[in-house]
């Protein structure tokens, strides 16, 4: 059972995972970091790119490049949504206790579950790989899908063009600025919540591409939004909350724990990434590559 | 004072009393109320009282339903060392992630508190041959004593009444005072002799145990016990209906879990989009009245520093 091909291609499992869970969860610490919001949100903007990719690319089935253009098209459309949500409802309660703003997000969830419920009604739902990547590779004598092999190039490049973003742009450097201070940011004269809005659509952008590259492998359901939430927690956790290259780490942790706990505890490997957030958090609270929260 | 206290009190005993003569439904309703409550009012001992937001209480309301659903149905434990198991275990398993939870501060020990929460989550759910998994643990045995509604109603109010004296004797002794200093100033408190942590610990594990009590119960009501008891979206329930009351006033939470519970059945007779109308409370709570629904009575006692600022 154990032959190499196999184990390369449950690594690879893993590895695919794990670049899903930093998509996701890359938004969610990012937007931590910087607004401190720890939005429960996040999986409905998840869930709500999944919808979306699956609507745009119906409206183009056939059309050649559907797929991209409702990844394209849909991300942008959840990143709009993201801006809107932290204009309209996370900024009159920036100033309130955390619990507060924790609480807008939580009601922001069961309202846009129910909406997407009401739009896309309760079945399943599913859209097909692009023609291109329908296949699957041969890997030591086992097939791997070819649309993993997109998912295993799009993270490290997202991963890339956002430390490019945070180390050598303007927007970049204002973004570490305010994660590192906030107050201070304010006083030499940055709009400060017009960054806020900012780092909001790009988080929701980044939660709302996961979704759609998510759709073609996971079928799209309403509740994907509680269950991959918990999940990006778990990230960003172990990672460090508002770290980036934690979170990066989280996410290919967690991968490789999910696909090789499958295979040896197939039941409980859910017990195990609890445990490793506990084990985390019991030694090492703000994360593998976190900094302890100064406030 | 005395005589308006006395007077509330004969209040209570009527609502309680109350629906014993109504139909049914309602005292289904009223019983889910009750023990709902008993659950609100175990958090908010920490919430409220002590400042510390938990994140997994849903892990006690759990473990307390399993507790006794298991010994009920798999093994041959009396009735009552089966039902008394529910708050023994929740107490148990309070002490254990307790230990490890306080700890932690804030944010982090929230987070804390959910990861065990969720593990007790994962292993109802994927225990088949023990809880049955996601389907359940169905056809918990109840005595022929307590199988009428309107006598399992009598004996959740007592159970509840019981543990709600518990809780407001503590609240009002030297160890609720005591929290309310740790929760104002921790630093302070630890100063002037206070042994914080362990302090906390205590409300932690009170409020655990009291938790897994409100969730033995309810597992007898429902003969069943599921994995959604102890799912992070139980959790948030419960700090819904807390804040929703007011976490500022002794039997505010309690109200929450009534109203939200009322409403509820109430909404979903039309429709079935319940959430949504959860979420639009939710903004309302915290745009338009925040403090909960006692806070729009009274000015209460809220504390000056922000309820996430402990432990």
């Amino acid at each position: 059972m154990l032959e190499p091909g196999f184990l390369v291609v449950q690594c690879l499992n893993g590895l695919t995972q794990a670049m899903f869970l930093f998509l996701i969860a890359s938004g969610l610490t990012l937007i931590f970091g910087v607004l401190g919001v720890l939005n429960f949100a996040h999986g409905s903007l998840y869930m709500l790119g999944a919808y979306l990719s699956y609507t745009i690319s119906s409206l183009f089935v056939g059309a050649p490049g559907a797929f991209w253009v409702a990844l394209l098209l849909g991300s942008v459309g959840v990143a709009l949504a993201g801006g809107l949500m932290e204009a309209l409802f996370l900024r009159p309660v920036y100033r309130r206790e955390e619990l507060d703003q924790l609480l807008v997000t939580y009601a922001l969830v069961l309202i846009i579950s129910d909406a997407v419920k009401f739009i896309w009604g309760p079945d399943n739902r599913s859209i097909s790989r692009p023609a291109v990547l329908a296949g699957s590779v041969d890997i030591g004598g086992r097939d791997f899908p070819t649309y993993n092999l997109l998912v295993l190039a799009l993270g490290p490049l997202v991963a890339l063009g956002l430390w490019l973003l945070l180390t050598h742009t303007q927007f970049g450097r204002l973004i570490r600025a305010a994660a590192n201070d906030r107050e201070m940011v304010g006083v030499v004269g940055v709009d400060v919540s017009r960054l806020f809005t900012g780092v909001f659509v790009l988080g929701a952008w980044l939660g709302g591409l996961g979704g759609g590259l998510a759709a073609p492998v996971g079928a799209i359901y309403p509740g994907m939004d509680v269950e991959v939430i918990a999940e990006s927690f778990i990230v960003v956790v172990v990672g460090g909350m508002g770290s980036l290259s934690g979170t990066l780490l989280g996410a290919l942790i967690i991968g490789q724990l999910n696909a090789f706990g499958i295979l040896f505890f197939p039941r409980f490997a859910l017990v195990f990434v609890y445990v490793l957030m506990v084990v985390v958090l019991v030694t090492r609270p703000w994360g593998l590559l976190g900094k302890p929260l100064a406030r | 004072m005395r005589d308006r206290r006395v007077l509330a009190l004969a209040g209570f005993a009527v609502l309680l009393a109350v629906p014993l003569v109504l139909p049914q439904f309602y005292l289904l309703l009223a019983t889910e109320i009750v023990i709902m409550g008993l659950f609100a009012l175990a958090f908010n001992l920490l919430l409220g009282y002590a400042g510390m937001v938990s994140f997994g209480h849903a892990a006690f309301y759990g473990l307390g339903a399993y507790a006794t659903g298991l010994l009920l149905k798999k093994t041959g434990a009396p009735f009552a060392a089966a039902f008394l198991a529910a708050p023994v275990m929740a107490a148990v398993a309070a002490l254990l992630f307790g230990l490890l939870c306080i700890r932690l501060t804030r944010i982090y020990f929230s987070m804390l508190t959910l990861a065990f929460s969720q593990i007790v989550w994962a292993i109802a759910h994927k225990w088949y041959s023990l809880t049955g998994g996601d389907n359940g643990l169905v056809g918990i045995p109840v005595p022929e004593s307590l199988s009428t509604p309107r006598a399992f109603y009598l004996f959740a109010t007592a159970c509840v009444l019981l543990a709600t004296w518990v809780l407001w004797r503590l609240v009002n002794a030297p160890f609720g005072r005591t929290l309310l200093a740790i929760r104002e100033n921790g630093e302070r408190a630890e100063f002037v002799g206070i042994h914080v942590k362990r302090v906390q610990l205590a409300a932690f594990v009170i409020s655990g145990g009291l938790s897994g009590l409100a969730g033995g119960l309810f597992a007898l009501f429902s003969r069943g016990a599921f994995p959604d008891y102890a799912f992070w979206t139980k959790s948030a329930e419960v700090l819904l209906m807390t804040l929703l009351g007011g976490p500022y006033v002794f039997l505010g939470p309690a109200l929450g879990a009534a109203i939200l519970i009322v409403l509820n059945s109430v909404v979903t007779s039309f429709t079935e989009y319940w959430p949504v109308v959860l979420g639009v409370i939710l903004l309302l709570l915290i745009y338009v009245f925040p403090g909960g629904v006692t806070r729009l009575f009274r000015r209460s006692s809220a504390p000056s520093a922000v309820a996430a600022e402990s432990p």
